[in-house]
């Protein structure tokens, strides 16, 4: 039995046809491929929940509320301990981009930079309101807490509040990588770029928690916060990557 | 020795001097308030300062993200050093003057927490040039400025959800607000050596960070021929 001659089928194109990756399908593999890792090691999740357990139990033990007060305070202590505990999360976010210079081999590509960094962005919301989720049950049970005000508000400001968090969390990570003791750097810069924020988060919650004072003007303004940063973030970041 | 730079410190010591004796001698003696009032006129000059060389620091940060002129980033470095100083100045002739007025050094009033925010925001700046290195400094700190100038909005906004006690704008307030001519007279001295002065400063910083800049330029020149020891 001979072997069957090869006969090209059709004349051979040698020019290359190569399908660049969309805008969307880009955002979506840093998402699922950050959200896979997270996945996998749990590293920043579990730091995050203990940390924010550590922080509770601390909060009541140092101030030891009657429910009265404990009403009044918690609005500001829940989002202390959010607002600290994403910054583990926030760090981890972007270290692991530096093992196999990951990232220096996204800067080469043609991917979008914004498609990197919204990526990204959900992806740390995602974990942040996981970690919410947990605690603020952890939050009702140590300080004896029920909302007076609308359930909606609070439900609007967690996640209008964890956006403004995240956004300007994940935009300072990436620039605090680029200085010397990034993890250092981090909370320096977020901080205070974040105080008003966290002051409307904190009046919305605080006025959901004892049923007085207003919701709709600062949850506008915090959706305006919101809008305005995530504007600034995409507008700049590709200038922070690409930083020399 | 710059010899504009030399008239130019000259003319800002004789500024200081003649508003110094506006403030102490010339201006009248407050009603109410006393000798304590004459804080006035280091406390609202040091504001002005502070707050047009913040607004200075974002222009030259919006340049040099738009051109990358090293003398755009010296000039944002020197605007954000001075406006610190100048802020600080501020944030401490504040309580020292509200202590015997108000009875109190520090309320979270909108004025007194947006001034305070402002100068954590350019703090935080100052650190992070201080803590990145080499050229992505100038890059890192001009975003920073962008955000930061961002942020004093919604600081300013969102602040005013707390009580204010500071007190109203004095020039140009409603009706019932306006100064005694002469206190008016040696504010606007002060201001406008207080201006001087800060100009002068920012002048000598921007000066500094140039022949810095140059020096490393050279320096880099240098190793690159081979001509120091790398011991």
């Amino acid at each position: 039995m001979s072997s069957p001659e090869w006969k090209p089928i059709a004349k051979p194109s040698y020019a290359p046809v190569v399908v660049y990756p969309t805008f969307l399908q880009t955002l979506l593999s840093n998402l699922f491929k950050d959200l896979r890792l997270e996945w996998r090691s749990k590293d920043a999740i579990n730091a995050m929940l203990f940390f924010a357990l550590l922080v509770a139990v601390i909060f009541s033990f140092a101030f030891a509320p009657t429910p009265e007060e404990a009403r009044q305070m918690v609005g500001g202590l829940v989002w202390v301990a959010v607002l600290f505990a994403s910054i583990v999360a926030l760090n981890q976010s972007w270290a692991r981009e530096l093992r196999n210079q990951a990232l220096d081999a996204y800067r080469i590509s043609r991917a979008s930079p914004n498609a990197l960094f919204l990526g990204k962005a959900i992806g740390n919301f995602i974990f942040v309101s996981a970690l919410e989720l947990v605690i603020a049950p952890l939050f009702i049970v140590f300080f004896n807490l029920r909302a007076l005000g609308s359930t909606t508000a609070l439900i609007l400001v967690f996640v209008a509040g964890t956006w403004a968090i995240v956004i300007n969390g994940t935009f300072f990570g990436a620039m605090s990588l680029r200085t010397r003791s990034r993890e250092l750097m981090l909370p320096l810069l977020l901080f205070p770029i974040s105080i008003p924020a966290l002051v409307l988060m904190v009046n919305v919650t605080t006025a959901v928690l004892t049923g007085e004072g207003a919701t709709r003007r600062p949850l506008d303004l915090l959706i305006v916060y919101d809008i305005v940063f995530t504007t600034v973030c995409l507008l700049l970041f590709e200038t922070v990557l690409h930083a020399e | 020795m710059n010899k504009k730079l030399v008239f130019f410190a000259l003319v800002t010591l004789g500024l200081l001097l003649y508003a110094l004796i506006q403030s102490l001698y010339d201006a009248p003696h407050e009603e109410t308030m006393g000798d304590i009032q004459r804080i006035f006129y280091y406390h609202v000059p040091s504001a002005f300062v502070a707050f047009a060389f913040f607004f200075a620091n974002l222009l030259a940060s919006l340049v040099y993200l738009k051109n990358r002129s090293p003398a755009a980033d010296s000039f944002a470095l020197a605007t954000a050093e001075v406006g610190v100083v100048f802020c600080t100045i501020v944030l401490i002739t504040g309580p020292l003057w509200a202590k015997p007025v108000w009875g109190i050094w520090w309320t979270w009033d909108a004025r007194l927490t947006s001034t305070l925010l402002l100068w954590l925001i350019y703090v935080s700046y100052l650190i992070l040039r201080r803590f990145s290195s080499g050229g992505q400094t100038p890059v890192l700190a001009a975003v920073l400025s962008v955000f930061g100038s961002v942020d004093v909005v919604f600081v300013y906004m969102s602040i005013r959800w707390f009580r204010t006690q500071h007190p109203q704008p004095v020039i140009g307030g409603g009706e019932g607000s306006g100064l005694n001519p002469a206190m008016g007279y040696a504010l606007l001295a002060n201001v406008v050596a207080f201006f001087a002065f800060s100009a002068l400063l920012v002048w000598l910083r921007y000066r500094l960070e140039r022949s810095r800049q140059q020096l490393d330029e050279l320096h880099a020149l240098a190793a690159e021929r081979g001509s120091i020891n790398a011991s």
